[in-house]
């Protein structure tokens, strides 16, 4: 069975460790906060300029000033701090802040990765993606493995505009874990049930398969 | 002490013309300088480049200039949420410039700062590098960004005294911190502007000289663009 976005995003939340400060795009990302181990201890960073987000706020509660780089709003956590929008990307560009993950129309073997826009049809923005990740070491992509019509969004090499180069280390789609090596995408797992011919067949990439592929472990 | 305050948002937006460069603070529609911006569709100013990190939505924020085709340049790093914008950009009827949303805020930071340009590597080997240099530090690829230079920033603060010191509230620091002192002249709009002494020298986030005018908003709607809330 291919896994809906909470499994992903709880498949994803098993790749954050203790004393972690994570960055968290919008979609399937933000979900990973609602799947973190409680007996680690992590700090969730947003680009808009606060560290130690919590969850949403009860209703009634919620304040316009704020919010997350989704914009919407939410609350902090005993030792959360707020600063502007170039010190945040101060600390991202100079490493600090431990685990990017972020979405993707697409990402390819070499490691670059497509989000931000569709030539004549979709052109929303980089946001903060072009600066997370050029400078973060430690991406994990999260993304549907084929798009609606079918057609593989794990390529070879990216078709549309590119976000970044040779960037991304990881990532878990719908229907396999994929590391990003030298010599291209390794599968790591696969979704409960779903066949290492299945994940092949949906993939343009190149898989590197070593021996027995193992299973997701989604609790 | 010298006194920053003006009696009015029409007093504080004075000077400003079309054609002109103006930075706007703000994410989203969090921090954004309403009162402002209300004035500059009263002004009915034309050809402006706004540099903003996004355009508001239809019916609030930048999105009410872009209704009245007030802007002719947008430089932004998302404007997702404003479906005229959206229409006017493919259209070609305005002119957009996308700026990675760090190298957004860095190139406000240099023009505050006085640093002409800096290396990034955010954006290499991609469109956003076309035609700019690039060199490489540490290993890795970087490219060159300019400083901006504008005519005026407009700024939002929570508090701020007549000596045009300002705090900010929350995550509506965000670019309003970076474009204090960012252009010629900076104008802050407050929700509380007091009298010099009723704020501790400790707390200010931007000093006053970065601010050349400075006055108290009229109303204040701040509205909220995703309100996500759980169950009591």
């Amino acid at each position: 069975m291919a896994l809906d976005k909470n499994q992903i995003a709880k498949r994803i939340a098993k790749e954050v460790q203790n004393n972690y400060y994570v960055n968290l795009g919008i979609g399937i990302p933000t979900l990973v906060a609602n799947y973190v181990r409680e007996d680690i201890s992590v700090e969730f960073q947003s680009e808009n300029g606060v560290l130690g987000m919590g969850p949403f706020p009860f209703e009634g509660e919620e304040d316009a000033d704020i919010i997350n780089a989704g914009k919407q709003t939410i609350t902090t956590l005993p030792g959360a701090s707020f600063f502007d929008s170039a010190f945040s990307f101060g600390m991202i560009r100079s490493q600090k802040v431990d685990l990017t993950i972020l979405g993707a129309m697409e990402v390819a073997e070499n490691g670059d990765i497509a989000n931000w826009k569709i030539p004549g049809k979709m052109v929303k923005g980089m946001g903060g993606a072009m600066d997370l990740v050029a400078s973060a070491e430690n991406i994990i992509v999260a993304m549907m493995h084929v798009n609606k019509a079918g057609e593989s969004k794990i390529l070879k090499r990216c078709t549309l505009p590119l976000t970044g180069v040779g960037c991304v280390k990881k990532v878990v789609t719908e229907l396999a874990v994929l590391e990003v090596t030298p010599k291209g995408f390794r599968l790591l797992e696969r979704a409960p049930g779903v066949s290492v011919e299945h994940i092949i067949a949906s993939t343009e990439a190149e898989l590197i398969i070593d021996g027995e592929i193992p299973e997701m472990v989604i609790d | 002490m010298i006194n920053k305050k003006v009696n009015n948002v029409h007093e504080a937006l004075q000077g400003i013309e079309d054609g002109m460069t103006i930075m706007l603070g703000g994410f989203g529609l969090s921090g954004i300088p309403e009162n402002s911006i209300a004035e500059l569709v009263n002004k009915n100013v034309h050809d402006l480049t706004c540099i903003s990190n996004n355009a508001g939505v239809d019916d609030f924020g930048l999105g009410l200039l872009l209704q009245k085709k007030q802007i002719k340049k947008m430089i932004s790093s998302y404007v997702g949420e404003n479906a005229e914008f959206e229409r006017q950009m493919l259209s070609g009827e305005l002119d957009v410039e996308l700026t990675p949303q760090g190298t957004l805020a860095e190139k406000c930071r240099a023009a505050q700062a006085g640093i002409p340009a800096f290396y990034t590597p955010a954006g290499y080997g991609t469109e956003v590098a076309e035609g700019k240099e690039s060199r490489e530090y540490n290993g890795k690829m970087h490219i060159l960004e300019e400083a901006f230079k504008a005519d005026f920033s407009i700024i939002k603060a929570w508090k701020g005294d007549e000596a045009g010191n300002l705090i900010f509230k929350g995550t509506a620091r965000n670019f309003n911190a970076p474009m204090a002192g960012a252009a010629t002249i900076t104008i802050a709009e407050v929700e509380e502007l007091v009298a010099p002494g009723m704020l501790d020298p400790n707390q200010i986030h931007i000093p006053g000289i970065m601010v050349q005018r400075i006055f108290q908003g009229e109303k204040f709607e701040k509205r909220i663009e995703q309100r996500t809330v759980r169950k009591k």
